[in-house]
């Protein structure tokens, strides 16, 4: 597995064919990540997740749409929202939906994630959603399918672009449009795969970004450069470190879980710490607009980056984040799943 | 060379919508109260909007107009790429009513079975009737409907364009000669969301 994917070259990544030419109206055929991703294209989302969102509230919620369709999980890393979020909008869609963990897969035989992908596909897999803790595995998967649609469900510290567009979404929903809304990122910016892929998702919608945090925890990469190069994507994102001035007047205010397991490293000097500086509490939160939104990606280390009081209040979010994530995922598998022949 | 011409005016479709609002009337003797007019997204929303506002002019009987999004259940979905689906938007349940069906134009009776399967699956309606406001031919399948605007026979190689003022600014129906090189089957600005 590891062999496979050291043999690519990490720039050939943005060389990944995410559109497929051969398909009507440049069809996207992978979901890797939110950069090459136009507003229109994410509204366009949005609308089909609107009608999503009635189907989920139906007696009987289910439609034929992908009916004959195969969708696949493939989850190298735990995971219970996701996975759950996937299955449950390929089954609302008709398709059949297949989960396929490490522990019951032949990688524990020595199995290459190449040849595991190679085979699914073979199977005549239409969707592919893949959880990997390598950066990259997606786009590695995506370069070495031709048909089938890779959806990137979370790769190690890079992305996780569906769990981006349901945040983007619960924004929309709430708040009527994302433009020019002052969206505070709180927390382990740098470890936070959602992060990243709400960066570029806020900045194409016209968000007002603000991240806060330790320095040891800030996406220092995707920020380099932006004073000197014109035109930088990040330009505008605004870096504040101390909590309370960056959350004054938020519309939105993210938190994000201390990924503790990515902490050994002395990037923190004590969770104690951590909590009394950058935890979004009630008095925190109180410093944001009125109508401001709470949303945390989960699972949640209440106490740490959230107070329990903050996480189940009023301007809390967090459970609709979910349900809007079972919408967001049934709009990106009708729209990738429809493709031409060979 | 692409030829239009006008086959329906606005005045046209104004006392057609009328004629249409009085025939679902007498076709629903006694049942004015379980009436519900179903508007097929896009242009069968606002034609079913009319016919409800036709009805409460005529016979003083207010009644339900709800929105039906066709798009996750055309049979087409896979071979011609997607539709977006929009917001189905029904204001109370379908049980035990009596639907009408509103659409622009029927043409092969592929959108109205799936329209049909649509409503299934919010319930169980006493009846499903249909109402079009043209009805241009070329069945594909065993459905007719019960309120026909107006007959157009039409050739294959022709299309019907509706345009209506709450989505295109103007009322009328164009009939257009379509060379087969320029037929694209879709995609055509201007032209209703779906081939007909």
């Amino acid at each position: 597995m590891l062999n496979d994917m050291d043999q690519h070259d990490s720039s050939t990544v943005i060389e990944t064919k995410r559109m497929n030419p051969t398909c009507p109206d440049n069809q996207r055929s992978h979901v890797l990540d939110l950069d090459d991703f136009r507003t229109e294209e994410i509204n366009a989302l949005f609308d089909s997740a609107r009608a999503m969102l009635e189907v989920l509230e139906r007696g009987v919620k289910k439609v034929p749409t992908l009916r004959g369709k195969t969708v696949f999980t493939l989850f190298y890393e735990p995971s219970t929202r996701t996975r759950i979020s996937f299955e449950t909008a390929g089954k609302l869609l008709s398709a059949d939906v297949i989960n396929i963990s490490e522990s019951t897969s032949s990688v524990g035989k020595g199995e290459s994630f190449l040849d595991t992908v190679l085979t699914l596909q073979a199977t005549q897999a239409d969707v592919l959603v893949v959880r990997h803790p390598h950066s990259g595995a997606p786009y590695f998967a995506s370069r070495n399918l031709n048909r089938t649609s890779v959806i990137n469900a979370g790769d190690g510290t890079h992305a996780h672009p569906t769990q981006a567009l349901l945040d983007l979404f619960t924004i929309e929903q709430r708040l009527g449009s994302i433009q020019g809304k002052r969206v505070v990122i709180v927390g382990d910016i740098a470890h936070s795969r959602v992060a990243r892929s709400n960066l570029w998702g806020l900045v194409h919608l016209g968000a007002h970004v603000v991240l806060s945090g330790p320095s040891t925890l800030m996406p220092w990469d995707l920020l380099e450069g932006r004073e000197k190069r014109p035109g930088h994507p990040f330009a505008d994102v605004e870096v504040e470190m101390n909590l309370d001035k960056a959350i004054s007047e938020a519309d939105v205010v993210m938190a994000l879980r201390l990924q503790r397991e990515r902490q050994d490293f002395g990037l923190l000097p004590s969770l104690r710490e951590y909590a009394r500086l950058w935890q979004v509490d009630a008095s925190r939160l109180s410093r944001a607009k009125n109508s401001a939104l709470l949303m945390h990606p989960g699972p949640m280390n209440e106490g740490i980056e959230v107070s329990p009081e903050a996480a189940h209040g009023a301007q809390s979010k967090i459970e609709e984040q979910v349900t809007n994530g079972v919408a967001i995922r049934m709009a990106l598998l009708l729209a990738i799943t429809p493709r031409l022949e060979g | 060379m692409i030829q239009t011409r006008i086959v329906m005016s606005s005045d046209e479709i104004r006392s057609a919508l009328s004629r249409l609002a009085h025939e679902v009337v007498e076709g629903n003797q006694g049942e004015g109260s379980s009436l519900l007019l179903l508007g097929i997204r896009t242009r069968g929303l606002p034609l079913a909007e009319r016919i409800a506002a036709n009805i409460l002019k005529f016979e003083g009987l207010a009644t339900p107009v709800g929105a039906l999004d066709i798009a996750l259940y055309r049979d087409d979905v896979l071979s011609r790429g997607p539709t977006l689906p929009h917001v189905t938007n029904v204001p109370t349940s379908v049980d035990n009513r009596t639907i009408v069906l509103v659409d622009d134009v029927i043409f092969t009776g592929r959108s109205i079975r799936a329209a049909m399967d649509a409503v299934m699956d919010l319930g169980r309606p006493r009846r499903v009737q249909l109402a079009v406001l043209v009805d241009r031919g070329h069945r594909e399948l065993p459905i007719r409907a019960d309120y026909v605007g107006k007959n157009l026979p039409s050739a294959l190689s022709e299309k019907i364009i509706v345009h209506l003022t709450e989505v295109d600014g103007a009322d009328e129906v164009l009939l257009s000669e379509i060379p087969s090189s320029v037929h694209s089957g879709n995609g055509i600005e201007g032209v209703s969301d779906r081939a007909k």
